[in-house]
């Protein structure tokens, strides 16, 4: 049966060839290797679960008087859009399954991604010949953010709507045109026309999707031409061949049940884990907002960011040159991914290495990268914690105006001190290597030494 | 062993089963069509064993020795053919500098023009819309549900968020924080002294910051280190003072909020006096140059 149906899509396709590469495709073995795949399932879940949610959404900020299941909210006055989400959570059957599902697959999306990111970086398998790759899979990385960042502000609650009054500083503090450009996007001064609401709408079911999935075809084919990297091994000559599972029989059941495994999480989150009650933060309005309220953990380095820089604005005179939400909100983010985008160049140029690289450094094999990347990743991820300064406030209450000094402290200390540390501990760890060749060097000597006759 | 490997993947391929089928008996009972921790389980755990069935199957039941390939190296002859026929098709040109300036002159116009409409988004040009509000002198300052706010309601100790009567509550210009402070420690300019009376004083409600709602008001809990009320955005901690005209006393917000006069009727209500000392919200770069209107 089988046999005849690849008979017949041959004939007709000329397939078999690249049916029987790809049943051949070499998977070199290793758990890290599969962080990429559970971006990509958690791609597809979000695809499957945002068509569903796309059949009751309705985009609309025209105003309606909610008088559905959730008691607490009954008479008040909501955009057509919060109240089609209030809907979805509690008359859609499923509804609310789907809506949480959705929800944390874009946060294990974008988790996935980073760890993906930083197992690249830390074995570089950036080098040539898969630079490109790396470009286009930072891209998608860049992409997923004002794509999920859309997403949940067009629910238009409460913390939709302070996220998106951020969004409009930011866009407004751009040096000359911030005004011009704040309300091309917005259609009007915030909180914006009401053709606001199809422009979130449109990029989050349409354009950012749309190029998230072409990059991904992309990204994927270039792994695939440019086959797996794979750690160095005894006795193979890994820069010439690649050694590892097919992809069919060996390696199909591992992959199909990490797919069907990342589901599997993202569906028990989805109804075991509550996450963003909307119901519970109320419609937006602009004259209300709320201490305590995060965004989705990948925005959360941009509110830190923002916390964190100086109160000034840049004047000449009366002119505002830089307001200050530029620099946390557009500045720091593109410069984090601008470092990350030229490292790959930096790194040929500094190290004069242009050669292609198949076989994966470990993080000691090159110290000064690993100093450097474990250095940037701590300055990110204390920017990161900045972000949830206000749990600390709430949870603490550490006063927020010393949490901000001690995290600006932590900023110029922490990652000169990690990138010290961490060169000392890579080099360390090369040392203990070479003791340990050169102990079974000797103790084969030894061996040898024994054996022979005396 | 190989036996026992297939009765676990069929074990478990059955559970997968029953945990689907569990699934839609949740959805379809409607007493308990509406417990998403059931249905989560169910369709989760359903998927779950799946994936346990597929990881076992690869684990023991499939043949895993390892293959080897050669990694492809460049075809350096077909990019010598490509390099050879882009090199024959440019000769043909004779006038390449023209003909390329022309070219881009076409691609440079056509692209600005199709991308022209997109200026129908919003008011490009016109940045007048930035710093209206609907205050205006006499205006009185009403609650969320439309009641004049009154002088003599307004306690000290805590703050009130009051909107333009009669106006669009959620437009940028609109809300307004009012507090009552110790008259003899007001310090407003002195152009202001008169836009507090009684020491009852009003300010945008949205931060200059980042228009996030300032909607914390921390009263002095600690003299020492909070020596005097202030308002705090819950956003980014700008914090503003409310005794000296809003001045920023920490974080990163670069102007003070814009204070609305005040006034009260003769019937002891709470009026606007005028409009904002500034324009409302976020900064652009003529903030400075604008006026509220």
């Amino acid at each position: 049966m089988l046999r005849r149906a690849v008979r017949t899509l041959d004939e007709r396709t000329g397939s078999a060839p690249f049916l029987h590469k790809a049943l051949r495709y070499v998977f070199p073995d290793h758990w890290s290797f599969l962080l990429g795949e559970v971006a990509l399932y958690a791609f597809i879940v979000l695809v499957a679960t945002g068509v569903y949610l796309t059949l009751y959404f309705e985009p609309s900020l025209g105003k309606t008087v909610y008088h559905g299941t959730y008691g607490p909210l009954r008479g008040m006055q909501m955009s057509e859009a919060y109240k089609s989400v209030v809907d979805i959570s509690y008359d859609v059957k499923a509804g609310l399954l789907i809506r949480q599902t959705h929800h944390w697959a874009a946060d294990v999306f974008v988790a996935a991604i980073v760890l993906h990111l930083l197992r690249i970086f830390f074995t570089g398998a950036f080098r040539k010949p898969r630079d490109l790759t790396y470009l286009i899979g930072l891209m998608m990385l860049g992409l997923s953010l004002p794509e999920g960042y859309a997403g949940y502000s067009m629910v238009d609650d409460l913390l939709s709507g302070m996220g998106l009054a951020i969004g409009y500083s930011v866009a407004l503090s751009i040096p000359v045109v911030g005004a011009n450009v704040g309300q091309l996007i917005w259609g009007a001064p915030y909180p914006g026309a009401h053709s606001f609401e199809s422009r979130l709408y449109i990029a989050h079911v349409f354009i950012f999707p749309i190029l998230i999935g072409t990059l991904l075809a992309v990204h994927l084919a270039l792994v695939a031409s440019r086959h797996h990297t794979q750690f160095r091994r005894r006795k193979a000559d890994g820069q010439r061949r690649v050694i590892g599972v097919p992809a069919f029989p060996g390696q199909a059941p591992k992959s199909l049940g990490l797919m069907v495994g990342t589901a599997a999480l993202l569906f028990l989150l989805g109804g075991l884990v509550q996450i963003n009650p909307i119901w519970l933060w109320g419609p937006y309005e602009t004259g209300l907002s709320t201490n305590g309220a995060q965004p989705d953990w990948y925005l959360g380095w941009l509110i830190g960011a923002m916390r964190l820089v100086p109160g000034f604005d840049v004047t000449i005179g009366r002119y505002t040159l830089v307001p200050n939400p530029l620099w946390g909100g557009l500045l720091f983010p593109t410069l984090v991914f601008a470092v990350i985008g030229l490292w790959p160049f930096a790194e040929r140029r500094l190290t004069r290495d242009r050669r292609v690289h198949n076989v994966l450094d470990r993080p000691r094999d090159a110290p000064w990268r690993t100093a450097l990347g474990a250095g940037f990743l701590t300055f990110v991820l204390l920017v990161f914690f900045a972000g949830s300064a206000d749990r600390a406030y709430v949870s603490y209450n550490v006063d927020y105006s010393t949490q901000i000094w001690i995290y600006r402290a932590l900023l110029i200390t922490a990652p000169v001190a990690v990138t010290w540390l961490t060169r000392r501990i890579c080099l360390g760890l090369q040392r203990s290597d070479e003791i340990d060749e050169e102990r079974e060097a000797a103790e084969r000597e030894a061996r040898q030494a024994a054996q022979a006759p005396a | 062993m190989r036996r026992r490997s297939e009765t676990v993947v069929a074990l478990l391929l059955f559970c997968s089963a029953a945990c689907a089928v569990a699934f839609v008996v949740f959805y379809a009972i409607e007493k308990l069509g509406r417990n998403t921790q059931y249905m989560g389980l169910a369709l989760g755990g359903s998927l779950a064993f799946l994936a346990a069935a597929l990881i076992v199957t690869g684990d023991r039941l499939v043949e895993t020795e390892q293959i080897e390939e050669e990694y492809p190296l460049p075809d350096e002859a077909a990019q010598e053919q490509v390099d050879e026929l882009v090199a024959d098709t440019g000769r043909r040109f004779t006038r390449k500098r023209l003909l390329g300036t022309a070219a881009g002159l076409a691609g440079a116009s056509l692209g600005a023009a199709l991308i022209t409409p997109a200026a129908s988004l919003g008011p490009v040009l016109d940045t007048d819309p930035l710093t209206r509000t609907p205050w205006r002198r006499g205006r009185r300052l009403v609650d969320t549900h439309g009641t004049p706010l009154r002088a003599d309601e307004v306690d000290p100790k805590t703050f009130y968020t009051a909107y333009p009567e009669g106006a669009d509550h959620d437009l940028i210009g609109s809300p307004v924080i009012v507090a009552r402070l110790d008259p003899g420690r007001l310090r407003l300019p002195r152009d202001r002294a008169a836009w507090a009376p009684e020491g009852i004083v009003a300010y945008s409600k949205i931060c200059t910051h980042a228009a996030c709602a300032v909607s914390l008001f921390r009263t002095p809990r600690f003299p020492p280190t909070q020596p005097r009320p202030a308002i705090v955005c819950p956003c980014h901690y700008s914090t503003f003072d409310p005794a000296e005209a809003g001045k920023v006393i920490f974080g990163p917000a670069g102007r003070p909020l814009p204070q609305l006069p005040l006034m009260v009727t003769a019937a002891g209500e709470l009026a606007a006096g005028g409009n904002f000392s500034g324009p409302v919200g976020p900064s652009w770069s003529e903030v400075r140059n604008r006026r509220a209107t």
